[in-house]
């Protein structure tokens, strides 16, 4: 990576607590363009909770976000969006009634023109967008080799297809910096395997800044060239993979267990 | 599998000639129906059921698709018929199509500011709002005889009956087909929006609301677009309801009962899907005449009505148990199955259910 | 003055009335998370039950255990049949249920015993007295003390009793209390039969002043804005709610109801809490909601 003049995405002195318990604390660390970034840590270290402030879900008690040189105190998930922030869930958080097509255009949404009228009187311009939606959409879900499917309701798909059907919806509408919560998670290791594939081919290709949440630290490892580590809420260490790898502190306190995986 | 996704989405399929046919003979059948039944079935029957289907449908783009709940269909079915009333007294030039169509925007408004507290609140917190709007309107149109036109028994009628472009539409095949023109349209717009953006945004919003927002669905917009447009089409069948089915109402023929009643439709029916709502009418429609029928038959005639309301409540409240717990889909979903597709979809339902 | 003061605590008594009816509902949501419109069907159950029965020569305790005894059964059966399957089961489906539910113990308790109004003697004295020149009904008056007395109780109950301690485990986090140990099932029994009777007894009260008819179970509707005001998860804040809304209503029907002329009781609570909502969504004594994704 070639050092980039400014941060894509920096996450300044950021505090959050719920009912008085501390999720993080003085939190700051730089994203810089185009890279991945992976944030790791124990369950509870405060991970989504960040992802969640970055998507203006929640209001941090202090601290600031400064994202493409604008600084906010609080996002608000619509603006989010609309900035060109991406993000999928932890839980798979599709719309578990609607097929693959509509959970993907729905990614759409923010895009639409069409008053309501013109969609109930099915006028032209309401038929020109739903048509080119349908084919951003169709375009999308090649890419994750999910055409098949793309007239199923969600729920009928196995989990493993339906983090893909996420990960579409997520970039459909071509985001810039993009925050994924465990991608990886409930997945056998081939699937593993293809879904970080992607990941790295839609940061290589479409020159997307990620964020990534994942447990997965062998992976992790390989997958990102960033790496932050969380514990109760604070940095435990920020810096390359190798130099993660070797941290003392990380191993001690998180990586120490993982140490079979990181061999294999 | 790929023939079975094709049904799914009530698009092309194998069976796509067959089903042509049966639709147009359904059709044929529909419009032909004034001269097959008798004049008590058209009035007492098949007028209700489809003003019943209509109020259903603007409560189930709400409820079933954007996933808000009211109590409060009954309010805005009579916004709609006191403002179709006002329009008719006070601006006789309006043709009574327009007048239809300008108190489904009054009661769309009304929608739309009480549904302002969605924004705000979440669940069945909402019912407040909408039991507000029920308490508010029964009071207002009661208290302020400019609304009933200073009748002495508060009641509202169309000063010059049912008429459009000089054509009397008061006989029961008028009233018949003035329904079925207005329910017609209200479909296939309705089918529309639910099948275009607007629509998504319902789902998304009721499916996972948070994650909606987040990937950019305009939610405040979404539940407000659902309120107004529900209560538009409550809002005509409203006035349909007044003046093409009982010909005068009050305040009471849009009570909280009134509104419980669309709500119950559309529970049995099938929450989330257009056809649910004609389903879910023809069985409010005619459970009580069955029950009626069965207890003439079994009790020879003396069957004493306080009784038999009882009774019809009781079946209500179990059928609605019984539809949430064993059938949250409805009569359009068990219809559905009946006819052998789909059984497993509902398992990957409650597999999804348990992993998140 | 005199007559501020005269309609302010006339309120506040018919308030603490609210707020008996909505301990119930109350007690209901923090044990198994439903807001149950059936708790103004499941009051003139009750109190017709009793009726009937002291109106057979019933001796009247007698009647009250055997309502009691068919309010737990009732209980159990609730909880068999429709809170079990529905487990799991989103919020707004548990409300509908409930509404299933209303209609079948309204259609039930009519169906059996009638729909006529009966009267109904507790025995108290509704003659006024006087508090230096401001009049106080005495039967709201004894009211007010039942409805105290029920709150310590349940208090006590709530705070002093191992079941106390299991059902607020139950209310905090039903995974954790099941997997130490509680039987959440009997919870769910043991708290809607409590909740029964506190019905019987806002039925009996509200069923002396008004006569036992249908119209009791309307009472729900007049639960749910205190709810909102005083929060769904807090018993101090139904009882906070009941007066609120039981004060500016008697207030709001002297003072405002002439411009609009009269009769604005049905909906002014309702406006009072959508005014709430607004500012405090959780109520005063609600506990704030953080949503995971």
């Amino acid at each position: 990576m070639t050092t980039p003049s400014a941060p894509a995405l920096e996450v300044k002195n950021i505090s959050l607590a719920f009912k008085g318990v501390k999720a993080i604390s003085d939190l700051s660390f730089e994203v810089a363009p185009q890279e991945i970034c992976a944030l790791i840590g124990p369950n509870g270290a405060g991970k989504s909770s960040l992802l969640n402030i970055l998507n203006g879900v929640y209001v941090p008690d202090s601290g600031e976000i400064i994202f493409e040189g604008e600084h906010f105190h609080r996002m608000q998930p619509l603006e989010a969006a609309r900035r060109g922030i991406g993000r999928g869930f932890q839980n798979n958080a599709l719309f578990s009634g609607m097929s693959v097509a509509d959970n993907v255009i729905a990614g759409l949404s923010r895009h639409a023109r069409a008053t309501l009228l013109e969609e109930a009187l099915l006028l032209p311009r309401a038929r020109a967008e739903a048509r080119r939606f349908r084919e951003r959409a169709h375009e999308v879900l090649r890419l994750f080799d999910l055409e098949r499917h793309a007239e199923t309701t969600v729920a009928l798909l196995p989990y493993g297809v339906q983090k893909k059907v996420e990960l579409a919806r997520a970039i459909v509408a071509a985001p810039r910096l993009l925050l994924l919560d465990e991608p990886l998670a409930g997945m056998n290791s081939a699937e593993k395997q293809e879904i970080a594939q992607i990941i790295a081919r839609l940061n290589r290709d479409l020159k997307l800044t990620i964020v990534l949440i994942e447990h997965d630290i062998g992976i992790v490892l390989k997958l990102a060239h960033h790496v932050v580590v969380l514990d109760y809420g604070r940095k435990l260490a920020d810096g390359a993979p190798d130099t993660i790898r070797d941290n003392p502190e990380v191993i001690a306190a998180y990586l120490g267990h993982d140490k079979v995986e990181i061999a294999a | 599998m790929s023939d079975i996704e094709l049904r799914l989405t009530g698009g092309i399929g194998e069976g796509a000639s067959t089903r042509t046919l049966v639709g147009i003979a359904a059709a044929a059948l529909i419009v032909a129906l004034p001269f097959l039944a008798t004049e008590y079935w058209i009035n007492a029957i098949a007028v209700p059921f489809l003003i019943l289907s209509l109020a259903g449908l603007g409560l189930n783009l709400l409820t079933g698709y954007a996933g808000q709940i009211s109590l409060g269909a009954g309010a805005f079915m009579m916004v709609g018929a006191y403002a179709a009333f006002a329009f008719q007294l006070r601006l006789p030039e309006l043709p009574l199509p327009l007048a239809l169509i300008a108190a489904g925007i009054v009661a769309g408004a009304v929608g739309f500011a009480f549904g302002f507290p969605s924004t705000r609140i979440k669940g069945f917190y909402l019912i407040v709002s909408t039991l507000a709007a029920q308490f508010f309107f029964e009071w207002l149109f009661l208290k302020f005889p400019w609304f009933y036109n200073g009748d002495p028994s508060a009641t509202i009628s169309l000063p010059a009956g049912l008429s459009v472009f000089g054509i009397d539409l008061n006989s029961p095949h008028g009233r018949y087909y003035l329904t079925l023109a207005s329910v017609a349209v209200l479909t296939w717009l309705s089918y529309n929006l639910v099948r275009s953006q607007p629509g998504r945004n319902w789902m998304a919003l009721r499916d996972m609301d948070t994650a909606a927002a987040v990937i950019g669905v305009p939610i405040l917009r979404a539940k407000l677009q659902a309120f107004a447009v529900s209560s538009f089409i409550l809002g005509i069948a409203g006035a349909l309801w007044a003046f093409a089915y009982l010909g005068s109402a009050s305040v009471q023929s849009f009570g909280l009962t009134r509104s419980y009643q669309i709500l119950f439709i559309i529970i049995i029916g099938g929450m989330g899907t257009i056809r649910g709502a004609y389903f879910g009418a023809a069985f409010v429609s005619l459970l009580p005449l069955a029950l009626d029928w069965l207890f003439q038959r079994l009790l020879g005639g003396h069957v004493d009505a306080g009784l038999l309301q009882n009774i019809q409540k009781v079946i209500f409240g179990v059928l609605i148990l019984w539809f949430l717990i064993k059938e949250p889909e409805g009569l359009a979903r068990l219809l559905q199955r009946q006819r052998g597709d789909l059984g497993n979809r509902r398992l990957a339902r409650l597999k999804i259910r348990r992993q998140t | 003055m005199n007559m501020f003061l005269e309609t302010l605590i006339g309120g506040l008594l018919a308030g603490t009335m609210y707020s008996l009816v909505a301990i119930g509902f109350v007690l209901i949501y923090k044990a198994s998370g439903v807001f149950n419109y059936a708790q103004g069907s499941i009051l003139l159950f009750a109190a017709l039950t009793f009726v009937s029965l002291t109106d057979q020569g019933v001796p009247v305790l007698v009647a009250l255990a055997i309502t009691v005894v068919v309010l737990a059964l009732m209980a159990v059966g609730i909880e068999r049949l429709i809170l079990r399957p529905l487990v799991n089961r989103s919020p707004m489906t548990l409300f509908m249920a409930t509404l299933g539910l209303a209609y079948i113990v309204e259609g039930t308790a009519q169906g059996l015993m009638g729909s006529q109004v009966r009267a109904l003697d507790l025995g108290i004295e509704d003659l006024p007295i006087f508090l230096g020149d401001i009049m106080i009904s005495q039967f709201d008056l004894t009211a007010a003390a039942v409805a105290l007395v029920l709150v310590v109780a349940l208090s006590l109950l709530f705070n002093k009793t191992r079941l106390g301690v299991e059902l607020r485990g139950v209310a905090d986090d039903t995974r954790a209390a099941l997997s130490i140990g509680i039987d959440v099932n009997r919870i769910w029994q043991i708290v809607w039969t409590i909740a029964g009777l506190v019905g019987l007894v806002a039925g009996l009260l509200w069923g002396a002043r008004q006569g036992v008819q249908f119209s009791l179970s309307l009472v729900v509707l007049k639960a749910l804005p205190v709810l909102i005001i005083g929060g769904f998860t807090s018993i101090a804040g139904a009882i906070v709610g009941g007066l609120v809304v039981g004060a500016t209503e008697s207030l709001a029907e002297t003072y405002i109801g002439p411009f609009l002329g009269g009769g604005i009781t049905p909906w002014f609570a309702y406006a009072l809490a959508l005014a709430f909502l607004f500012i405090r969504p959780a109520g005063l004594f609600g506990e704030q909601k953080i949503e995971r994704v």
